[in-house]
């Protein structure tokens, strides 16, 4: 009786997942973390204006929803904070180079807790004994990780605040930590700082010599190519640039 | 290949940390539970079994939540020891032994249950002490039983992840562990290290494994 139950449950189960992964018209996008917001907002507008579209999306820092696509997850459309991954994923064929271009910019700003006592208004002033944690994302595989060590190396002060460094996974895990109080600075983009706006205060914009701009493209031998070339070119629109905008985006 | 090193040297660390608070902790309630007879037992031992069912990015948070700089603990730790557990390696033997702790204790209390009491009534019988017959006799009766969850705990402590990611970070060299190189070596790309340290983290649970085995009450031949 019993194993007749969890039979009829399992193959319940299996038909279930076999039917949602057939719908038709479902296209899988991989953003960079930062747009975590922006994409869920602007989704949403999309499949309310394509009855019966579906977007399912995976947030991560860049360069974890880079090796992911090398090691053939299934996804259709990519989305990164740098130019560096995405031209990583040219050189590698995985995405449709004819199709990428620049859709949103963003800021590199400091970011420090809403009710810190520390005087941190300048770059220079993590170098200060007193403030003994920054939370940096980790440079190898975050696209904010590398915004921030190249500034700090063009003031020459990575030496220095390098090993106070907590290094995340993310952008938005740096953003926790500085919202949480772990940490007594953090480098996060412009609008990352903005959805916390009561927790975190913004110190300081950095001047980049080469912008935050982020690409999208299509995945080569995506298997909903079309699906996902709409929704490439939905972001151009006035009424998806209007919620890319609200949440801080810039024109690229 | 350095990272590679270190992180095993810190992750045995952590473990070996972990194991020797989860044996005290482990054979102290799992002696209260299997003898002391009071109300709320139940829930007591379902509490302490509930870090094994539970996610480890639970754990983590309520552990970053507790022991931050704004958590209750943590403010009460700084204040009075100076001590800050959150980003540092004894922040990871803290989760480590949290997440780990129902693998030595769950054992621990089935071994004590498992002890024939009229043993221990027969030393009583003669005139041995309470403190005595538990280190003289029930201890070493348990101790197969203990010591098989130990070496559990242990290989579940050395591969911890979630939890102390959360609460000890990926700092290399500090609180960088083989469990969260490997991940940080794969989210870069770099598959060579990737290679490197699951070989090593494999290798090491496998011995871990097969000692466990060896000690396993079932091997006890006379009874």
């Amino acid at each position: 009786m019993l194993l007749k139950t969890l039979a009829t449950f399992l193959s319940a189960a299996l038909l279930a997942t076999a039917a949602s992964s057939a719908l038709a018209g479902e296209v899988v996008v991989s953003a960079a973390a930062s747009l975590t917001n922006a994409f869920k907002d602007a989704a949403q507008s999309y499949e309310a204006q394509y009855p019966g579209s579906k977007v399912s999306l995976n947030f991560a820092a860049s360069g974890v929803l880079l090796q992911q696509i090398v090691k053939g997850a299934p996804v259709d459309v990519f989305a990164s904070a740098d130019q560096e991954t995405m031209d990583a994923a040219q050189k590698q064929g995985l995405v449709l180079a004819a199709d990428r271009h620049d859709f949103v910019g963003n800021s590199l700003v400091l970011i420090v807790p809403h009710d810190s006592k520390l005087d941190i208004k300048r770059l220079d002033d993590l170098a200060q004994k007193n403030v003994t944690r920054v939370a940096i994302a980790n440079p190898a595989s975050v696209p904010v990780g590398r915004y921030s060590e190249g500034a700090l190396k063009k003031v020459n002060l990575w030496d220095s605040v390098q090993p106070k460094a907590i290094s995340t996974q993310n952008v938005r895990q740096s953003l926790d930590y500085v919202a949480r109080g772990e940490v007594d600075a953090g480098f996060v983009y412009g609008t990352d700082a903005a959805i916390v706006k009561d927790k975190v205060k913004v110190v300081l914009e950095i001047p980049l010599d080469t912008p935050v701009t982020y690409p999208i493209a299509t995945i080569k031998g995506s298997a909903n190519a079309a699906e996902a070339k709409r929704f490439v070119s939905y972001l151009q629109t006035a009424q998806a640039q209007a919620i890319l905008a609200k949440y801080g985006f810039k024109k690229p | 290949m350095d990272i590679a090193w270190t992180a095993l040297a810190l992750s045995l660390k952590v473990a070996a940390w972990a194991t020797a608070l989860n044996l005290l902790l482990g054979i102290g309630t799992g002696y209260l539970l299997a003898r002391a007879r009071f109300p709320g037992r139940d829930l007591l031992d379902a509490l302490l079994t509930l870090p094994m069912v539970m996610p480890p990015t639970v754990l983590g948070y309520y552990l970053l939540v507790l022991l931050g700089r704004r958590g209750t603990l943590g403010i009460w730790l700084q204040e009075h020891f100076g001590i800050n557990l959150i980003f540092t390696w004894q922040g990871a033997v803290i989760a480590s032994t949290v997440v780990a702790f129902p693998l030595v204790f769950k054992p621990a209390r089935a071994a004590f249950e498992a002890v024939d009491g009229q043993l221990e009534q027969a030393a009583r019988v003669l005139g041995i002490s309470e403190m005595g017959i538990f280190f003289r006799v029930t201890l070493p009766l348990a101790w197969r039983g203990i010591l098989a969850g130990v070496l559990l705990g242990f290989v579940r402590a050395l591969g911890e992840f979630g939890a102390t990611l959360m609460v000890a970070g990926s700092i290399p060299g500090k609180t960088q562990t083989l469990s969260v190189a490997v991940y940080e070596a794969v989210q870069a790309g770099q598959d060579d290290a990737a290679n490197m340290l699951v070989l090593i983290t494999s290798a090491v649970c496998i011995v871990v494994l097969l000692a466990a085995g060896r000690l396993a009450p079932g091997r006890i031949v006379h009874k």
